[in-house]
């Protein structure tokens, strides 16, 4: 009975300690930033082609960019940390990177938490890759079936929920790939950017595969950074960046830089910004 | 009254233990609990009869079976458990031939929780082979002699003189590996396997509350351990023979 006490007592010990251990930071980033002489971000290293590896293991992309720019801006050195979905708020709010630029979706649980810089640079929104074989049709085809899907993505929960699939997730894109390559699931849940992306890259291996639902749940992506920044030097300055991207066409040039499809919700955005001014 | 506790505790202190209150998040959990135990047990049992069945085969006049023990031994001791459980999942797994997955389609025949639960078994047996043998080893030889002079066939030998010794001499380090085993079906969350660890990453990125669930994950495998050990200290209070071993 005492050693089982004692046991106890050592469990709430860790878990008091843990929870204690909220961080604290000072207010201002941007000087900070400056002082350092590092912008640190928080990237995507799998998400082909807005944050992947090239062959020479350099991180590139159209989200790259975006953070080159903004770096450039402050006129600091770009430190880029590849994160996954399921790490890279808690890595903002602990101070690790000072800001995120990974293709998030920008959802009213996610603001409680870390601040997302309007107007937002992009839009996804949720489908399946899916072997041609398999002939799904409608998003109810998927109840009871195995699908693949990523860690910590916002439209796992929703998907479960409406459409009941057996949902196998996977720590990254890559391996949730390679799990659809090898028949482990019918479908690979993910967001309709990257899929588009992924079969008009014109890889051999996806010959046999197509998105063949109608993409659901329109997401906007936002770049993160902490809450108490948003209304500070740092938060002000990213904002004033990503209109002008909008304005001056910068991230319609990036999608044809990088070979995506112009999408709608940029022409738009483009437009309106315009019209405005 | 629990989840109205909890509920509270998030309003007030921003402490969001999702699992006690949310039924999604609940249900979500208690399948990973499942999940972990069922891979626990079952990977226990098997690797325990794979030691066994090892230490019988290396034991014996067999000289190809010693070999192939030996490297059964070599491989699994010597490889890390989370390349063995990618290198079932993705390699072996996709030279398998397919079978039907009950919708017109084709699937593998082994799913990822079965690759777990034979990754896991075939790590844990290749130790479980030395324990054993470390404690058939430490049988008095003058012990065996004396069995033998009786005629008692090899089979025989081990049911009843060798094993019982042996047995109470390799438990702790027996311990030791099970526990261990417990704590590496973790490594399944690499290959979407459903258990306790996959439960509480999947609760913790959509409600953003890691530091909680770490916690909740850290005791809940104090307690599944707790329980491993209780069994296991049971079991070798009762076979303690006084003045044979401590």
């Amino acid at each position: 009975m005492k050693r089982l006490a004692i046991l106890a007592l050592t469990c709430a010990a860790t878990v008091a300690a843990s929870l204690a251990a909220l961080p604290a930071f000072a207010q201002d980033s941007l000087a900070k930033i400056k002082e350092k002489g590092v912008l640190s971000v928080g990237v995507k290293n799998d998400y082909k082609p807005w944050g992947f590896l090239e062959p020479s293991g350099k991180i590139v992309g159209l989200e790259i960019d975006l953070a080159q720019a903004v770096a450039d801006k402050i006129g600091v050195k770009l430190e880029m940390l590849p994160v996954i979905a399921a790490n890279r708020m808690e890595f903002l709010k602990q101070g690790r990177i000072d800001m995120v630029i990974a293709t998030m979706g920008d959802t009213a649980d996610r603001r409680k938490i870390i601040g997302m810089v309007e107007p937002n640079y992009y839009a996804g929104a949720t489908n399946v890759l899916a072997p041609k074989s398999v002939g799904l049709k409608s998003w109810t085809d998927l109840k009871g079936r195995k699908v693949c899907a990523v860690q910590g993505a916002y439209y796992n929960r929703r998907v479960t929920q409406m459409y009941a699939p057996e949902l196998v997730v996977f720590p990254s894109v890559p391996d949730a790939l390679n799990a659809l390559q090898g028949n482990n699931c019918a479908a690979f849940l993910f967001d309709d950017t990257l899929i588009v992306s992924t079969l008009s890259g014109g890889d051999a291996k996806w010959a046999g595969y197509e998105m063949p639902l109608v993409s659901e749940d329109p997401q906007l992506w936002a770049i993160g950074i902490r809450l108490e920044d948003m209304t500070g030097p740092f938060g002000t300055l990213v904002k004033e960046m990503s209109i002008d991207w909008h304005k001056s066409g910068k991230l319609l040039e990036l999608e044809t830089k990088w070979g995506i499809k112009q999408s709608p919700y940029l022409i738009e955005t483009n437009k309106k910004l315009k019209a405005a001014s | 009254m629990i989840a109205a506790f909890f509920e509270r505790l998030n309003e007030t202190q921003g402490l969001n233990f999702s699992v006690f209150y949310d039924a999604f998040d609940a249900s979500r959990f208690l399948t990973g609990l499942w999940t972990t135990s069922y891979i626990c047990v079952v990977s226990i049992l098997a690797s325990l009869a794979l030691g066994l069945a090892g230490v019988w085969v290396a034991g014996g006049g067999s000289r190809l079976g010693r070999l192939v023990v030996r490297g059964y031994v070599q491989f699994f001791r010597n490889t890390p458990p989370l390349v063995q459980l990618s290198f079932f999942y993705f390699a072996v797994g996709g030279l398998l031939p397919r079978v039907s997955d009950g919708f017109g389609g084709l699937s593998p025949p082994v799913s990822g929780t079965g690759w777990a639960i034979i990754a896991f078994s075939l790590f844990a047996g290749a130790f479980n082979v030395e324990i054993f043998r470390a404690g058939i080893e430490a049988v008095p030889a003058t012990t065996v002699e004396a069995a033998e002079s009786l005629g008692y066939t090899r089979l025989q030998l081990y049911i009843h003189v060798v094993l019982p010794l042996a047995f109470r001499i390799c438990l702790p380090a027996l311990n030791n590996n099970l526990v261990n085993l417990v704590k590496t079906t973790t490594l399944a969350y690499a290959i979407g396997v459903p258990e306790l660890l996959y439960a509480a990453s999947q609760i913790w990125s959509e409600s953003f509350n890691v530091r909680e669930m770490m916690n909740v994950l850290l005791v809940t495998y104090v307690l599944l351990v707790g329980v491993l050990v209780l069994v296991m200290g049971r079991w070798e209070k009762a076979m303690r023979i006084p003045g044979y071993t401590t």
